[in-house]
């Protein structure tokens, strides 16, 4: 079962490679979307899926992953229908092809219970996310996407080197190394400390770029600046949660060696850090597309700060998680719409998309309120309970801190959506013949109606799905303070 | 044994400041092969058993890192026509000063971390760091796209070597990922190189900078 959900969606990406037309590929990613989360859901009702004798395992984290990751790639694939009707004068086979390579790969990822075996599973959602980056074939999304390869696979090299360094803590200490997670967390108290934290920091600073933390997010702005908005959509909510997955892993592991205090600083600082930089870089930011990538930046932050904080924090993190893909959808799909409806993403001629293209419009300018935590939507939620166990932990000043720059992101963020939203549309800006149509405005809509959903009610599954992920680090902490 | 697998780091890291100081492509290419096929040797003295699983890697390595990928780097520098580097961002004598220092902090820094019984006076991790210190230097102050694929492998070769002091821990299915994983990915690489090269004419990643702030 856990081998299926990988080997399914490789098949049919073998089948759109063997289709010679333009026109059914993309229908062939949406069946393949649909048999993946037809899979998922049944995997989620299983009480144990496992594969490739135990390298597989669908834990608690994995499930929840798993869950937003398969739910965004079906909406995506019933969006990219519309997209790639638009652009039917492109061959979308490289295309195609990518899109299900990835969620097979990024389902591996998530799976993985070999370190290894993770890493090499990361460092392939790379070379498979890349070629769709260049689908334009112009010279800015050719250097978008030379240097997310680069930085990635360089990012990615260094966590290669951590996971070596926590394998050498083993061997230093006498025991067999081994890259399985569950011997590492078993392990953990006999390891050697210094390697340990070594290789944490390796880890951090390798994942953490794949993830986009400050200040190793630099490719990130180009690649979602220039990336189709269907590829920001899986990479800013898929790939970036699988990054982080990867690092509680290894967090996990320090957790369980009683040693994870160094961890969570890191974890704060990095998370404080990623945010201000988002801050400042989406004051007056022109661009759509990089201002959502530098939300990104920014939301990243606050998923490994809620980890540092610990606590009631951790809960609110997963939840995070879950709301920040789900809205990073509306946004990215629907800003896509609005830079097709005016074939500029620039705010100096896209304005009044309310008139031109209501829908998406819309959805962006509530995408804008429920992403910076306004309620009724979901990431109101769960930012709500990272600043409240923040203050019931004692950690005032980071909560100050927290809720300064949140405010600081609205505003930044504030002025580049209304001025896009607003107004009446340029004579300029009427080069486009793009308009909302079904399949490019139903998926963010529905998207939508699930960040306002989890912000109103959070169903009972799937809040039993977060708070299983979200023990994990519970457990493990007190297995660590025991003796 | 041990004198062998000494003496061949040496070599490794004298590559390494050979890839700092020289400007033309064709060398340091030439330099990452050379190491790639280093590594392929050392793989088997380190191992020592002389079983089929260590040799297959050793020799995988060896075959993609010494042969495979430099003949892709040096098709894709004949398709697009150029030999050597423009003026890096530092000079060759800063760099190999860098080098010189960033060899010497990895040698510290090895000393500093608890090593196993087994490497405790080998070259094996302290010449890991510095070839992957190396790499990042080669990668961040070059210009060319052939460049900073050449220092990327660099790196990539110095994590090979921290790989050596683990024969356990890494399954044959993992190596094999790895090593895979980095063919396609510079496979990948050589293809940007030539659409890049047709789009602006030029190698040169200071034309790779129109999107910034």
């Amino acid at each position: 079962m856990a081998l299926a959900l990988v080997l399914v969606p490789l098949a049919f990406a073998l089948l759109v490679i063997a289709l010679p037309s333009n026109r059914w590929r993309p229908l062939c990613v949406s069946v393949g979307g649909a048999a993946h989360l037809a899979l998922t859901l049944v995997a989620l009702n299983l009480p144990e899926v496992t594969g490739l004798g135990g390298w597989l395992l669908l834990d608690p984290m994995a499930r929840l992953v798993l869950l937003l990751t398969s739910t965004l790639f079906f909406l995506c694939s019933l969006y990219a229908r519309g997209y790639l009707a638009f652009h039917s004068e492109l061959s979308n086979r490289v295309f195609c092809a990518c899109m299900l390579g990835f969620i097979g790969v990024l389902t591996l990822v998530v799976e993985a219970q070999h370190l290894g075996l993770m890493w090499v599973a990361i460092e392939t959602t790379t070379l498979v996310s890349a070629p769709m980056l260049t689908f334009n074939r112009d010279r800015r999304s050719l250097e978008a996407a030379w240097k997310y390869l680069l930085i990635g696979s360089v990012g990615i090299a260094l966590a290669l080197l951590g996971s070596l360094f926590l394998a050498y803590s083993a061997l230093r200490s006498g025991l067999t190394p081994s890259l399985l997670a569950s011997d590492m967390v078993h392990d953990a108290p006999l390891l050697s400390r210094p390697w340990l934290r070594s290789a944490f920091v390796m880890l951090f600073i390798g994942y953490g770029t794949k993830m986009g933390l400050a200040p190793m997010h630099t490719w990130k702005p180009d690649a979602y600046g220039e990336a189709p908005g269907v590829v920001g959509t899986l990479l800013a909510g898929g790939l970036t949660n699988c990054a982080f997955l990867a690092i509680l892993r290894f967090y996990a592991i320090c957790i369980s060696a009683g040693d994870s205090g160094f961890a969570r600083d890191l974890m704060i600082v990095a998370g404080l850090l990623s945010m201000a930089v988002a801050g400042v870089f989406m004051a007056r930011q022109k661009d759509i597309k990089r201002m959502l990538a530098y939300s990104s930046v920014e939301h990243m932050g606050i998923l490994v700060l809620g980890m540092g904080i610990g606590g009631g924090a951790v809960f609110g993190s997963m939840l995070h998680m879950l709301n920040n893909g789900l809205t990073k959808g509306v946004l990215f799909l629907s800003a896509a719409n609005v830079q097709r409806a005016y074939a500029s993403k620039s705010t100096d001629e896209v304005r009044g998309a309310l008139q031109r293209v209501p829908i998406s419009g819309a959805l962006m300018l509530a995408g804008f309120f429920a992403i910076t935590g306004s309620p009724p939507f979901g990431p109101f939620l769960s930012e709500f309970t990272i600043l409240n166990s923040a203050i019931s932990e004692g950690r005032y000043l980071i909560a100050a801190l927290f809720l300064g720059l949140l405010a600081v992101v609205f505003i930044g963020m504030g002025a580049t959506v209304l001025t896009v939203v607003q107004g009446t549309p340029s004579e300029r800006a009427s080069v486009s013949t793009f308009r909302d149509g079904f399949s490019t405005a139903a998926p963010p809509l529905i998207l939508m109606a699930l960040v306002l959903l989890l912000g109103v009610y959070v169903p009972q599954p799937v809040e039993t799905l977060v708070r299983n992920a979200a023990s994990v680090f519970e457990f493990h902490a007190a297995v660590a303070e025991a003796p | 044994m041990s004198n062998a697998v000494d003496a061949l780091l040496v070599i490794v890291l004298l590559l390494n400041f050979f890839a700092l100081g020289t400007s033309r492509l064709h060398a340091i290419i030439n330099a990452t092969a050379l190491q790639g096929v280093l590594l392929g040797a050392l793989a088997v003295l380190v191992h020592r058993t002389f079983s089929a699983q260590p040799i297959l890697i050793a020799a995988g390595a060896a075959l993609i890192k010494g042969f495979i990928i430099p003949w892709l780097l040096a098709r894709a520098m004949r398709d697009v026509a150029i030999r050597r580097e423009v003026e890096p961002f530092i000079g060759y004598i800063p760099s190999l000063f860098a080098g010189a220092v960033a060899t010497a902090l990895a040698i510290l820094f090895a000393r500093t971390l608890p090593l196993a019984e087994e490497h405790v006076g080998s070259l094996l991790i302290p010449a890991s760091l510095a070839t992957v210190l190396t790499g990042f230097i080669i990668l961040t102050t070059r210009r060319k796209t052939i460049t900073q694929v050449a220092g990327y492998l660099i790196l990539e070769n110095g994590i090979f070597i921290m790989g050596l002091t683990l024969v356990e821990a890494i399954p044959f299915l993992v190596e094999v990922g790895v090593l895979l994983d980095l063919l396609v990915g510079i496979f990948i690489m050589g293809i940007m190189i030539y659409q890049i090269n047709l789009e602006f004419a030029s190698l040169d990643t200071t034309e790779l900078s129109r999107l910034k702030e």
